[in-house]
């Protein structure tokens, strides 16, 4: 009886094979090292972003930091949104088109095509946006001061195609691939069941996508959505080309006086930057990782509890 | 409401492969028509060109003639959802819809058939059904539930209850029952017994026991050889067919000597 005990408590620990032991040591040690890199950048921008708090009226420019960054705030987030208002709707379209509405032949080489766009510098969006962009909007804003002038997002005065919508476009060709292929995965898993459910029903192909499709990849489509959002944040190159930035807070969108965002905001001064000034920098540089953090977890969040399960 | 089906010479393809091949039968109305076979011997292909459902599938086409009641399911201006609309369809797997109630699931079919219905309409529309998928007393009290809560064949009764919802000629059934337990299977069968004073309905079984059960007529789908496209081997009354068929495979496949 002891014996068969002894025997039992030892076969009851785990073989561990060395080839586990060793992955799952590197694969932890990855894990941490990622939060270590995160905390590192989170702790260096604190750090160097903090004289920027405590910086007399004189340095700064303006009263204090926070006058001083939400300006830079202001222009990042209203660029961002509109470049959602306008890539999230066109990437579900195109998703659509890739998982249920062009033929087998022609939807592989469409979605590698959108897929190709993220493959494309920023550089390139910017020196495309300056160029052949805002020349050819140029006609577009003078016709929408003209028309619907009335409204305050377009007072003017059009005078030149390098405004925060030109901008915001660009950013909406940017972020349009990483929407429409995570959106186009989600709604190719729409279980085959239950769009034959709906098609059984006499639903039309449209009222299917209505009835199936959209309700269960909603939480992919959204979360695909912040992803896009968290790469307008961010985006520096392109804006720092395309937009003429005043530093202005407005909501006018095809004025010469835009808004700065604050990654192109650092991009544009930093070389000729010094002492507090660089602090300054660093601390609209938390200021958009604390941001494009929340956003992140914000996603995340909505995904997590729209999931449909089934 | 309920129609008979005429089928004449009907070839069923998938791209440039043939399927099924020359099936001619005629389903009476207000009947149970059982098809049976080994699998993949093009019954359930049969039964979905019988709405058109098997188009969902791309290169999927059909040569040769469904009628139903006089008018040609194929013909040049007819539009698959009308035919769908009108012919029901359940399926092996129940599948209600996941985000909506059991209230919901009922009226998707009549939501779009009839953009806007009165709350007051809806609601007989859903007991009615209901009633009529023998669920009633087993789900009113929790309509606004989501149709996934349900048990298996609760649900699959859901889905006919759907299917009836919006009155249809015919209901077509892909082997209803094979997901499910023998009590759901005994629940599902007296329901086809009930619905078949309203409806012509088409099933699919693997089960002979079930197509002997349930069924006015019955058709024996094979294989002519491994490669070869199914058809028809004998349609013949139920009765008939288990006592006296008149092709010898057709006993063989009955009597359990070949699957």
């Amino acid at each position: 009886m002891a014996t068969a005990h002894t025997t039992e408590a030892g076969s009851s620990r785990a073989v561990r094979r060395p080839g586990d032991v060793i992955f799952s040591g590197l694969s932890t040690g990855a894990a941490f090292l990622i939060l270590a890199a995160l905390a590192g950048v989170a702790i260096f921008l604190t750090i160097e972003g903090w004289p920027a708090v405590t910086a007399s009226s004189g340095e700064l420019g303006a009263d204090n930091i926070v006058l001083h960054v939400w300006p830079l705030l202001f222009g990042t987030l209203l660029a961002a949104a509109i470049a959602m208002l306008i890539a999230t709707p066109l990437a579900i379209g195109l998703a659509l088109v890739i998982s249920h509405y062009a033929p087998r032949r022609l939807a592989g080489p469409i979605g590698a095509l959108i897929d190709l766009l993220a493959a494309v510098p920023s550089v390139v969006y910017g020196l495309w946006g300056i160029q052949y962009l805002a020349p050819k909007m140029l006609p577009v804003y003078q016709w929408l001061q003209d028309n619907l002038g009335f409204l305050p997002f377009f007072e003017g005065p059009a005078t030149t195609g390098r405004t925060l919508l030109t901008a915001s476009v660009v950013l909406a060709v940017m972020a349009l691939p990483i929407i429409t292929s995570i959106s186009r995965e989600v709604f190719a898993q729409t279980p085959v069941l239950h769009q034959e459910a709906a098609l059984a029903l006499g639903a039309t192909r449209w009222e299917m996508i209505r009835l199936t499709v959209f309700p269960y990849g909603r939480s992919g489509v959204i979360s695909a959505a912040m992803l896009g959002l968290g790469r307008a944040l961010g985006e520096t190159m392109a804006i720092a080309m395309v937009l003429s930035a005043t530093g202005v807070i407005s909501f006018n969108l095809i004025s010469n006086q835009n808004p700065s965002t604050i990654a192109a905001n650092i991009a544009l001064k930093f070389p000729e930057s010094t002492g507090v000034h660089v602090n300054v920098l660093i601390f609209s540089g938390l200021t958009l990782f604390v941001v494009t953090f929340l956003v992140n977890f914000a996603g995340r969040w909505i995904a997590s509890r729209g999931q449909v399960k089934g | 409401m309920a129609k008979s089906i005429d089928v004449s010479d009907l070839n069923i393809y998938y791209g440039d492969f043939l399927a099924v091949e020359g099936v001619n039968m005629t389903i009476r109305a207000r009947s149970v028509t059982a098809f049976i076979g080994p699998s993949g011997c093009g019954k359930s292909t049969f039964l979905r060109s019988l709405n058109r459902m098997h188009e969902v599938i791309p290169g999927a086409r059909v040569e040769g003639k469904v009628v139903v009641d006089g008018q040609s399911l194929y013909g040049p201006d007819i539009d698959p959802v009308a035919v769908r609309r009108e012919i029901g369809m359940v399926f092996q797997r129940p599948n209600p819809f996941p985000t909506m109630s059991i209230y919901e699931n009922v009226l998707a079919g009549s939501r779009l058939n009839s953009k806007r219905i009165k709350k007051s309409e809806a609601d007989d529309i859903v007991e009615k059904s209901l009633k009529g998928a023998n669920l009633w007393n087993e789900v009113k009290d929790r309509l606004g539930k989501p149709g996934m809560g349900l048990s298996g064949g609760q649900q699959q009764r859901l889905c006919i209850a759907r299917a009836i919802a919006v009155e249809p000629q015919v209901l077509l059934m892909d082997e209803p029952c094979s997901a499910l337990d023998p009590i759901s299977t005994s629940a599902i069968e007296d329901l086809i017994h009930e619905l078949k004073s309203d409806y012509t309905i088409v099933i699919v079984t693997h089960n002979m026991q079930q197509a002997a059960r349930v069924s006015d007529d019955t058709g024996f789908f094979n294989l002519k050889a491994v490669g070869e496209p199914g058809h028809l081997v004998e349609f013949n009354p139920t009765k008939k067919m288990f006592s006296n068929p008149d092709n010898e495979s057709t006993e063989a496949y009955i009597s359990g000597r070949f699957g």
